[in-house]
């Protein structure tokens, strides 16, 4: 790849870096405030409505910040929807611009069709079974993979940004009456309101795996060096501190 | 690093004054189209006046969901909002004989109703879901007074932009715009499930804002004031909501 070859070139563009921590800003906060709002009522349904007059679909074994629910418990946790709401509503604006200005950016840079759909050689299930293979031995990623992302990295990357974030939205979306109001399409064809309740929350929860495992995937390439990459842009600072870092 | 240059410091200047002017003209059309809700500021208010002011451009004639009779809830939850039963007994020994509703602020005849003056007003119902913002909901049938009926009645003055709501619990009070004043979903609702409305759900009488979350439609309603600032109304936040750190605007 030509970025490789050229160290001036930053790993990671500008934009890609401002919106990749924007991004995780914006995601830990509707991560902990979605958790307090499931807090006030972790019962989940399937269908159009629930309450605790219903069979729910499952609980999750928590106390709840409500003594309406019954929970098992006799602690009543404190009630933090209130902040939790606003925060979340705000996050979720923050996320939807974000991710609209990298969605419309790399289109217009060429970085999705360069760097993100899956190249030619690798549209194939022998290089996904290589990738994973390679992961399993716990292999250290070879230099040329500080430039470019592997097929299963490509492939995790474009379901999260147009799979999983559209869905997280849309499922959030249903859950505003305003909204429904104004384009029930949604929650119909989700299956009714307590049915998009359930996905946001699954969805959440495969938005959190990636989260965890993207994670474990910079640490396994080596912390520093990629952090330092998604916030300088530098892929290499020298060629003596890489050394140093393989050494540790 | 780029350096520095004139040129560079020209154009960033002339963009964060193009930025600057334009956040003003969009502060100012939003302020005349009633874009603003009144718990704008604050940490959280960049986010609210954006919700606010998007749901209001997207929803301003929509209609919530109404749903077929089949689904009405078997067993809907009556939320307590006080302990059980304790407020509204002295009224409902006399069968509610004695339960007004003023209406007052800014109209041309300030009036008090009784529930079967209410009840003379031409009446609807709706087949609607009532969602709390805890996440759980129950579908039920409302019977009651459109708003706006009330509101013809005592003739509200052009200047009019909320509608502030009060219960016989002192604390808790509420507005709305008048965009959801005047919507055809918004009830003074007296009837429920083809019965009465039971106090247990709010009765003898509740408001119903099908396009927002339960909150909004506080039960036991006594008084309503037609305003035109909500400025002298408790901390001037829009309703008790948020003096308790909830939202003024539950349409999510």
């Amino acid at each position: 790849m030509a970025s490789a070859a050229n160290p001036e070139t930053p790993r990671h563009s500008a934009l890609v870096r401002v919106t990749h921590w924007l991004t995780l800003i914006a995601f830990l906060a509707l991560l902990i405030t979605g958790v307090e709002i499931l807090i006030s009522h972790p019962r989940f349904y399937w269908g159009e409505t629930g309450n605790v007059n219903t069979a729910p679909l499952f609980t999750i074994p928590i106390p709840s910040s409500r003594d309406t629910v019954p929970t098992g418990y006799k602690t009543v946790l404190p009630d933090q929807n209130g902040w939790s709401r606003y925060l979340h509503f705000q996050s979720a604006w923050l996320i939807v611009i974000t991710g609209l200005v990298y969605v419309i950016a790399i289109l217009w840079s060429g970085h999705l069709r360069k760097d993100l759909l899956p190249e030619h050689s690798q549209r194939t299930w022998r290089a996904y079974r290589e990738v994973l293979t390679s992961y399993l031995r716990r292999a250290p990623p070879q230099d040329s993979e500080a430039h470019t992302y592997n097929v299963a990295q490509r492939s995790a990357y474009l379901s999260v940004i147009f799979i999983l974030f559209p869905l997280v939205i849309l499922t959030g979306l249903a859950l505003s009456p305003a909204f429904n109001s104004a384009v029930p399409f949604v929650v119909n064809a989700l299956g009714g309101r307590q049915s998009a309740r359930t996905l946001h929350f699954f969805v959440s929860g495969a938005l959190l795996l990636f989260l965890i495992v993207h994670v474990a995937m910079v640490i396994h390439a080596g912390f520093t060096s990629r952090v330092r990459a998604m916030i300088t842009g530098r892929a290499v600072e020298s060629h003596e501190s890489e050394k140093v870092e393989e050494r540790t | 690093m780029k350096p520095i240059t004139r040129r560079n410091l020209i154009r960033t200047g002339v963009i964060a004054a193009t930025g600057a002017a334009g956040l003003t003209a969009a502060a100012r059309i939003a302020q005349r189209y009633g874009l603003i809700p009144p718990d704008h500021g604050g940490l959280y208010g960049p986010g609210e006046t954006l919700t606010y002011a998007s749901q209001r451009l997207l929803t301003k004639h929509s209609l919530a969901r109404e749903f077929p009779r089949h689904m009405i809830s078997k067993s809907p939850f009556a939320n307590p909002t006080i302990p059980p039963g304790s407020a509204p007994k002295p009224h409902q020994v006399t069968g509610f004989s004695d339960w007004r509703l003023q209406v007052n602020g800014m109209v041309a005849h300030p009036a008090s109703f009784s529930l079967s003056d209410l009840k003379a007003l031409p009446f609807r119902s709706q087949i609607t879901e009532v969602a709390c913002e805890e996440g759980w909901s129950y579908i039920a049938e409302w019977i009651g007074t459109p708003l706006t009926e009330v509101l013809n009645a005592v003739g509200v003055l052009p200047q009019a932009r909320y509608v502030v709501y009060n219960s016989i619990q002192q604390d808790w009070w509420d507005s709305i715009d008048m965009a959801d004043a005047l919507h055809p979903q918004t009830f003074l609702a007296w009837g429920m499930n083809d019965g009465d409305l039971p106090p247990s759900f709010g009765g003898p009488l509740r408001m119903r804002i099908p396009r927002q979350l339960g909150y909004k439609s506080v039960k036991f309603i006594t008084c309503l004031t037609v305003t035109d600032s909500m400025k002298h109304f408790g901390k001037g936040l829009g309703s008790a909501a948020p003096e308790g750190g909830y939202a003024w605007y539950a349409g999510i």
